[in-house]
């Protein structure tokens, strides 16, 4: 089957029920997506499917053909998306693990809620379990996010006038 | 993790005189040099020598690109010792923490913990067991590179000065990249002097860590993301009953599928070896096992209880006496009674276990081997896994990856998840990656134990306690494992009474009694977050506010008659209770409640608010406070509050592993639930300034939040909560 995966090609050859997260992990070797529960339970394997986050862990990857899937690999290059930089500014992270799939969760919450209220984090971040407990500073980092988002487009808007 | 307070008082004394007597052999490789990685981990792998059991060599590494890196010997798994070791090497050695490199340490004697005597994380012990000890590493170093300065320029000592990463003198400057190898070759200071603490410029500053960006970019590599040439995963089908063997298996329908490789049995099971884990996860659920259940197919929870309770009712090991407290409660007109539960526990870190083993079948006596995994405990699974290969530890290279998550459950005296794996590799000859599932790490046990308190007192005419007794039942974590002869005595696990035989109001009660029944069982068990602390908190604390309703005392009043006016527990509880606003009018249908506890070195107190509606506990807002004495980095100390109120508090709500007919009857986060961020309360963590003995921060914020909240429930509702997880039904 063939993946576009972070706007790259990839053709591979897996059952027809693997899961699009051990494809992304064991096959094209991806491994910033985690496995935490195989049952949706968790959201550890949080990827955009056309910009909207899915669970990768319970999706068939045959299912994705035609879709375009990114991953946080593909967010940035350099952890420059506003909301990794808003992570590191807010100095979320414990052990990290769940960390790719919150911040691929808040990136798809600010594409389409620019400036979220704490319940609108609630509802959006409520599928993505951190056992360290980072969800307070989790909560003012998107809001800082939003901030760094809004500054971005003002800043583009400026440089196109 | 357990922390014995005796032997640490003794190893810090010890570390100190054999760092400085380590010093004194500047030939044995007291050298800042421009090492390889691999050369440096080679000199740090030799075994120990014995008047030089700490080598700072083996922490610091100075690079020409005058890159700093420092090699971590403790595992990195949320903690933050990645940002607050480094911090405390940079504070001696001057250097720039922005241009510091940090990695993972090999296992080699050099890392041993200077307190327990191998390498290993936990006990909330990494600061203060390296704090001298690295201090000491990063002075020498310094002083080497000053010394080299000096003689290069041909000035005193005395006119060259180290800072940022740069020795200045006058109009000179040189970056200790230039100097190192200069310095290599210089003798080894015999003593350094240590900055005092009030010249201190990185330690006790809010400093950001270091892994964020790898950590927020889905680079940082954790075990489970190991790949090896060749590799193979496996997944292990494990028995269904604590106890169960074998009897036999058919792989046949395992081995038709596509990616399945291969099929082995090992000590815990069958595996299967796939191409991906896909396929050795689809290999395993379509393996026939036939098992010899044996008596573990008859363990049940609610059987187990009965028994506790019925054992708690006879007399156990004496953990702690005073007076007669049996006498004074039989004297008494009236005693207040009442029996504590809590459950067991799986850690359910978010990273499922998992252990990768490489090496080649023929050349094992010569190459030895390597594992790359997340452990909490190196030198004890360097050692597990040389066993059963039948070579030396030494030969054993241990790859510590980032662990995601630990929580004790990577602190393993019997190194599961490690000696699993290389069972697999040595029955396949591969190179093999085992993963467990979720449900693999529900079912798998070393569970916190399941606990019951019996719980007797007595009030004189002033509401004072005049007699207390507490009886703990429930297994030892310690007994079977190399800890016992440590930490077994007189028939008494330390870590099953710690937190109830040192609680602090006990000085205050002429008559108390603490003692201790260790039932065994089929189910393993382990430390889980705070140990014995994460019962004994829930309990006297409960227990403590029990007493207050019954004397008619305000909670925190009773606490404060109780506890020693110039003691750390007040302290802290005053902070709590100032910074909450206790007393203070609260929001219609919240209440609070309020417990301090002392664990691991470290004083905290927390008030929470809480209401309850439709019998559901909500909890809206903690107020942390905490004295660890000296704090590294408090950006550290306040996020270590909120993620041990996290995980006490899903264990306070939602966590619990129940047994029926042998099998544990919850398998993944639906029935194993964990708070998520719609449930997360505001939590304000506030640090006693503190120049006390320095304690640990990793674990002392989980055993308060659960009787905090059962204590706000029974203010809201005159309900009380007295077994865990708390449920209003």
């Amino acid at each position: 089957m063939k993946l576009d995966i972070n706007g790259q090609q990839h053709e591979v050859d897996v059952p027809a029920d693997m899961p699009l997260l051990w494809v992304l992990r064991d096959v094209v070797g991806l491994t910033g997506t985690k496995f935490g529960c195989g049952a949706a339970q968790c959201g550890a394997c949080t990827v955009h499917i056309d910009g909207a986050p899915m669970m990768s862990c319970s999706i068939p990857a045959a299912a994705m053909e035609g879709k375009k899937i990114t991953t946080i690999e593909g967010l940035s290059a350099d952890a420059s998306h506003a909301v990794q930089r808003a992570w590191i500014e807010a100095d979320v992270v414990q052990c990290g693990y769940c960390q790719s799939g919150q911040v691929m969760a808040a990136a798809a919450l600010l594409a389409h809620n620019p400036k979220p209220t704490d319940a609108d984090i609630d509802a959006a971040m409520s599928g993505n379990l951190c056992r360290c407990g980072t969800y307070q500073r989790i909560r003012g980092a998107v809001h800082r996010a939003s901030e760094l988002l809004a500054a971005e487009s003002t800043a583009e808007v400026g440089h196109v006038a | 993790m357990w922390r014995n307070p005796q032997l640490d008082v003794a190893a810090r004394s010890v570390s100190r005189r054999d760092f400085l007597k380590a010093g004194a052999v500047a030939s044995t490789g007291l050298v800042i040099a421009c090492f390889l990685p691999i050369g440096l981990r080679r000199a740090a792998a030799q075994p120990a020598n014995a008047s030089a059991p700490i080598n700072p060599n083996a922490f610091i590494h100075i690079a020409p690109d005058n890159s700093v890196t420092i090699l971590l010997k403790h595992s990195e798994m949320g903690q933050g010792v990645w940002t607050s070791i480094p911090m405390v090497i940079a504070e001696e050695l001057a250097c720039d923490l922005a241009n510091v490199r940090v990695e993972h340490a090999p296992a080699a004697p050099a890392y041993a913990h200077t307190a327990f005597g191998m390498q290993m994380t936990g006990g909330s012990t990494s600061t203060w067991e390296s704090f001298d000890q690295l201090r000491n590493a990063g002075a020498m170093a310094r002083a080497m590179l000053v010394s080299a300065a000096a003689q290069k320029w041909k000035k005193p000592e005395t006119d060259c000065r180290a800072e940022k990463g740069f020795v200045i003198c006058g109009d000179k400057k040189a970056s200790y990249g230039e100097l190192a190898d200069a310095a290599a070759k210089l003798p080894a200071p015999l003593q350094v002097k240590l900055k005092d603490a009030k010249d201190w410029t990185v330690i006790g500053k809010p400093t950001r860590r270091l892994d964020s960006k790898a950590k927020v970019s889905g680079t940082a590599e954790f075990g489970i993301d190991v790949k090896r040439p060749d590799m193979l995963v496996a997944v292990v089908a494990r028995a269904p009953v604590f106890g169960a063997k074998v009897k036999s298996f058919d792989a046949g329908k395992a081995k038709a599928l596509p990616g399945v490789v291969d099929v082995v049995q090992v000590p815990s099971g069958i595996a299967v070896l796939g191409k991906h884990f896909w396929a050795a996860k689809k290999g395993r659920d379509a393996l026939v096992v036939d098992w010899d259940l044996g008596a573990g197919a008859a363990l049940s929870t609610k059987a187990m209880r009965e028994e506790y309770r019925k054992l708690a009712g006879t007399p156990g090991a004496v953990a702690k006496t005073a007076g007669d407290a049996d006498a004074a409660l039989k004297a008494a007109g009236k005693t207040i009674d009442a029996d504590y539960e809590v459950p067991f526990l799986a850690h359910a870190p978010m990273e499922p276990l998992n252990c990768t083993v490489e090496f080649h079948p023929d050349k094992l006596a010569s190459d030895g081997c390597d594992i790359y995994t997340g452990t909490q405990f190196q030198t004890p699974d360097q050692a597990a896994a040389a066993g059963i290969l039948g070579i030396k530890p030494e030969q054993v290279r241990i790859h510590t990856t980032f662990l995601g998550g630990g929580f004790g459950r990577r602190a393993n005296p019997h190194s599961d998840f490690v000696t699993e794996a290389v069972h697999v590799a040595k029955a396949s000859g591969k190179t093999v990656k085992v993963v467990w599932t979720r449900e693999d790490d529900i079912h798998g046990g070393y569970y916190r134990p399941m606990w019951l308190s019996r719980m007797r007192a007595a009030l004189g005419k002033d509401g004072k306690p005049v007699a207390w007794k507490n009886t703990i039942v429930g297994q030892s974590i310690i007994a079977g494992t190399p800890f016992a002869a440590m930490m077994i005595k007189d028939g008494v696990d330390v870590t099953s009474v710690e937190g109830a035989a040192d609680a602090p109001y006990l000085d205050a009660i002429a008559a108390h009694r603490v003692e201790l029944h260790s039932p065994t069982s089929p189910i393993t068990v382990l430390w889980w977050r705070s140990v014995g602390h994460s019962n004994t908190g829930f309990v006297v604390e409960s227990f403590i506010d029990e007493l207050a309703h019954a004397a008619n005392k305000d909670p925190l009043e009773y606490r404060r008659m109780l506890l020693p006016p110039a003691s750390r527990e007040r302290r802290a509880l005053d902070l709590a209770a100032e910074k909450f606003g206790w007393g203070n009018k609260l929001a219609k249908g919240h209440a609070a409640g309020i417990a301090v506890h002392q664990s691991f070195g470290s004083y905290v107190a927390q008030v929470a608010e809480v209401s309850v509606v439709d019998k559901s506990i909500k909890v809206h807002r903690v107020v942390c406070a905490i004295d660890c004495g000296p704090v590294v980095n408090p950006l550290t100390v306040e996020a270590q509050m909120q993620s041990g109120i996290v995980y006490g508090l899903s264990a306070a709500l939602r966590g619990e592993i129940t047994f029926k007919d042998g099998r544990v009857e919850q398998s993944n986060f639906h029935d194993y639930p964990a708070l998520r961020m719609s449930e997360m309360p505001v939590v304000e963590v506030h640090i006693v300034p503190s120049t006390d003995r320095m304690g640990g921060c990793g674990e002392p914020g989980t055993p308060l939040i659960a009787p905090a909240v059962a204590n706000a429930v029974f203010a809201a509702t005159g309900k009380r909560l007295r077994k865990l997880p708390l449920r209003m039904v």
